[in-house]
């Protein structure tokens, strides 16, 4: 039942685009969308992931941070996957496979991410080259930018 | 009759910014001096007139003149008169006309107070800054006109988005707009300094105020966005890497950048071709922030109304300015040549490291702010979010704020690690000393503990370059940068203790229960209707008590706006010296008055004002820095005048 709801709500969410940050609705809360789980251990766990999950009908919001119905399914989700045990990144992959890479805040290296990953190398490379060149001989660089 | 006044003003003043870039350009030119004389008068011109359309935009408001369009879609009579007056740029087309008075003020003032540029230069800043406000005027009044009619008038106005009835939108849209247009000027500084080839330390002193004063702004409106969001979603969290969190922070990042290197060309003639550079894109970056959340390519609260016409619009004027700077600047840039010399160890080549970093820093940002638009205009959704920033600008910013405990220590040119050796080593074994305490506490995740095994650090460090010296007499931009060092250690302990001991607590209580986060017991005393000027609440009493002290009374609410229709919970907190207790009341949970229980969500977390104390010194710094600028400007202005005037005198008496 929750399941059916959430994927509703996640297309209809993903289609319109701009419905109000706490959108009405008659649906009693998922058990877990509003409790702890009772083990801390778990819990800081639970908190990690969902932190890292966007919430599909937000603006820039993790489901952590959301009043959105949905966020609330998707927190009671993961809650009750962390408390039977499941690995995070495998509910990740879950998430992942049922609503896409939106889903994840964490993007994975993949053939369309990959330049996410090389920015960085990218330009940390350029930094130490640059720096390099501005402070090993006195003329390497004349009349170059820093 | 008011709007009519304001956008007579408007056409005006763009027909005046279009007189300022005619005379400019021309008083250059051979046989066109003569009109070099109405430039400056016709700068403030057009920023008097600009500012008259945006007071009658105010005043629309204010009357709630439900007969221009806009007021009507944005506004209602019942509204408090703070967020009429706010809510006249809470809008797309009022905010907009706010950038262009901004935009107009800070032209008029250049115009006004400016006397160091050589008078070419002068010229060609004022035409810089006129042609890039030109291309806004034309969004403004083609594409955003604030002041249309509409007809037939409507009975009551649609009313304002309740998340943005706030008083933080009183003060932060403001504020950050005179720091991201304020940043125009040092872009058209450096157009100005690329035309007339004049690039100098002159140049770099003339230049330095004005970029402090727009980032000290820039600064203040980005902590009061932070603070403003924490408190107003609700859950906590003070920085989402939105993007449009993301398009001020940018110009941000390219500011501090052009701030260090202006000191290091005013000081000692160097990164001339590189500061001319970072001029023209802390500003490029706050046209690409305005068309990231102006254009509506990203729904966010910021965006208000989508329109793609605008989208253009904005992208046209982008590759315009931007395209044609960097243009300039490729064209220039071979001319001016990079100046002196320096080695690492020295303080020019720790200001390089800090600007190497903050770039890259920068680039990291734009980049992971673009990324998910390009692969969406491939037919690829994916998020990049805080699991992507915050390491990959933790790579650069943490070897940064090392390089900041040694840096301010260093003498210019050459020095030795041996020097300051010493004096280095205290902050250096603190942050290791950190590290190890941190880790001992149980923090595990490694951003947190580098936060807060460095923020002590940078603490201690930045108070390092008053050692030695007699407090009173240290100069004022010396103080400066010691304030502006501080807060950036002080924001960064709040960022560290935020996310590593943060105390979150859901329940749902009856009323007369009681629960506990941290070191706070909660309980909720009642639930009970109240009603404000356009709202209508559910308030819960809670009765809190830290250990063992005295119990407090807050009252976090559930309120429903009635124009537009919308539910929000608004947050109540409890700021103690050691952190902040954050309430939400939620929604009850059985659905049947008086027994059900009511969802509350409670957050203890220690030093997190810290944050935006930290922000507001780094501001304060700012500000010291611009002030003894300003008053050392003003001691050579008046030396200058006595001096004329001795000599006139001399020359009087020879001539007798």
């Amino acid at each position: 039942m929750i399941r059916k709801t959430v994927l509703v709500l996640a297309s209809a969410g993903l289609l319109a685009v701009g419905t109000p940050l706490w959108a009405d609705d008659s649906m009693p809360p998922a058990p877990y969308a509003w409790r702890q789980l009772e083990d801390p251990a778990k819990e800081a766990k639970a908190r990690d992931l969902m932190a890292t999950l966007r919430c599909l009908v937000c603006q820039s919001q993790s489901i952590l941070d959301s009043d959105a119905q949905i966020a609330g399914d998707m927190r009671s989700q993961v809650r009750e996957r962390i408390a039977a045990g499941e690995d995070p990144e495998a509910i990740r992959q879950w998430l992942i496979q049922r609503y896409g890479d939106y889903v994840s805040y964490e993007p994975t290296l993949s053939a369309s991410t990959w330049p996410l990953f090389a920015a960085p190398a990218a330009l940390m490379l350029l930094a130490v080259v640059l720096l390099r060149r501005r402070f090993t001989g006195g003329s390497a660089g004349q009349g170059e930018n820093a | 009759m008011l709007a009519e006044i304001g956008l007579g003003a408007l056409w005006l003043a763009a027909s005046l910014a279009g007189l300022q870039l005619l005379a400019g350009s021309f008083g250059l030119t051979k046989g066109g001096e003569g009109l070099a004389g109405i430039v400056r008068p016709v700068a403030i011109m057009q920023g008097v007139l600009v500012a008259l359309a945006f007071a009658a935009l105010i005043m629309v408001f204010v009357t709630t003149d439900l007969s221009v369009k806009l007021v009507a879609e944005n506004s209602h009579s019942a509204k408090p008169l703070i967020y009429k007056i706010a809510g006249a740029w809470g809008n797309h087309e009022g905010s907009m006309l706010l950038w262009v008075t901004v935009m107009g003020l800070a032209g008029a003032f250049v115009a006004l107070v400016e006397r160091r540029l050589p008078e070419n230069t002068m010229l060609a800043t004022l035409a810089g800054q006129a042609f890039v406000s030109l291309g806004f005027y034309a969004f403004l009044l083609f594409a955003s006109n604030p002041f249309v009619r509409m007809s037939p008038v409507p009975d009551e106005g649609a009313g304002l988005n309740p998340l943005l009835q706030d008083p933080g939108l009183a003060f932060h849209p403001p504020t950050l707009y005179v720091g991201y247009v304020g940043l125009s000027i040092a872009f058209s500084f450096a157009i100005g300094a690329l035309v007339t080839r004049q690039v100098g330390p002159d140049f770099a002193r003339a230049m330095r105020p004005w970029v402090l004063g727009a980032w000290v702004f820039l600064t203040m409106g980005i902590t009061a966005g932070s603070y403003w969001a924490y408190y107003v979603l609700g859950w906590g969290g003070w920085w989402f890497w939105d993007p449009v969190e993301n398009a001020s922070l940018m110009p941000w990042l390219a500011a501090t950048a052009l701030l260090h290197s202006c000191g290091v060309l005013a000081a000692r003639n160097a990164l001339r071709a590189w500061t001319v550079m970072l001029g023209v894109v802390a500003f490029s970056m706050s046209m690409v922030g305005t068309f990231l959340v102006r254009s509506g390519i990203l729904t966010s609260v910021h965006a208000f109304a989508v329109d793609p016409k605008r989208g253009s619009f904005i992208l046209i004027l982008l590759a315009i300015y931007i395209g044609g700077a960097l243009t300039l600047f490729a064209l220039r840039a071979a001319t001016v040549t990079e100046g002196e010399r320096f080695a690492i160890t020295s303080r020019e080549g720790a200001l390089v490291f800090n600007n190497v970093m903050l770039s890259s820093i920068l680039g990291i940002t734009l980049l992971g702010t673009l990324y998910p638009l390009v692969t969406e205009a491939m037919g690829l959704k994916v998020s990049v979010g805080p699991p992507y920033f915050n390491p990959t600008s933790a790579l650069f910013a943490m070897p940064m704020f090392v390089v900041l405990m040694v840096g301010p220590l260093l003498r210019w040119r050459r020095d030795r690690m041996a020097r300051v050796g010493w004096v280095v080593a205290l902050p250096l074994g603190l942050t290791l000393a950190g590290v190890v305490v941190g880790y001992a506490m149980g923090v595990r995740h490694v951003l947190p503990l580098l936060a807060l095994a460095i923020a002590p650090g940078v603490v201690v460090a930045s108070v390092l370059p008053l050692r030695g010296r007699n407090l009173l007499r240290a100069p004022l931009s010396l103080w400066g940068m010691v304030v502006a060092h501080l807060g950036l250690g002080v924001a960064l302990f709040g960022m560290g203790c935020d996310s590593a001991f943060t105390a979150e607590r859901l329940v749902a209580l009856r009323v007369g229960e009681q629960s506990q986060v941290g070191p706070w017991s909660v309980r909720l005393d009642s639930v009970s209707p109240v009603a404000g000027p356009n709202w209508t609440a559910m308030e819960g009493v809670l009765k809190v008590r830290y250990a063992n002290g005295a119990a407090q009374t807050i009252t976090p609410h559930s309120r429903s706006f009635w124009v537009p229709p919308q539910t929000m919970a608004v947050s109540a907190l409890l700021t103690r010296w050691n952190g902040q207790l954050y309430t939400v009341l939620g929604e009850e949970t059985d659905g049947k008055v008086g027994t059900g229980r009511w969802q509350l969500r409670l957050w203890w977390k220690p030093f997190v004002p810290m944050i935006w104390l930290g922000g507001l010194l780094v501001a304060l710094g700012g500000a010291l820095a611009l002030l003894s600028r300003v008053m050392q400007d003003l001691k050579r202005r008046t030396a200058r005048t006595k001096g004329d005037e001795r000599r006139a005198r001399v020359a009087q008496l020879e001539q007798a």
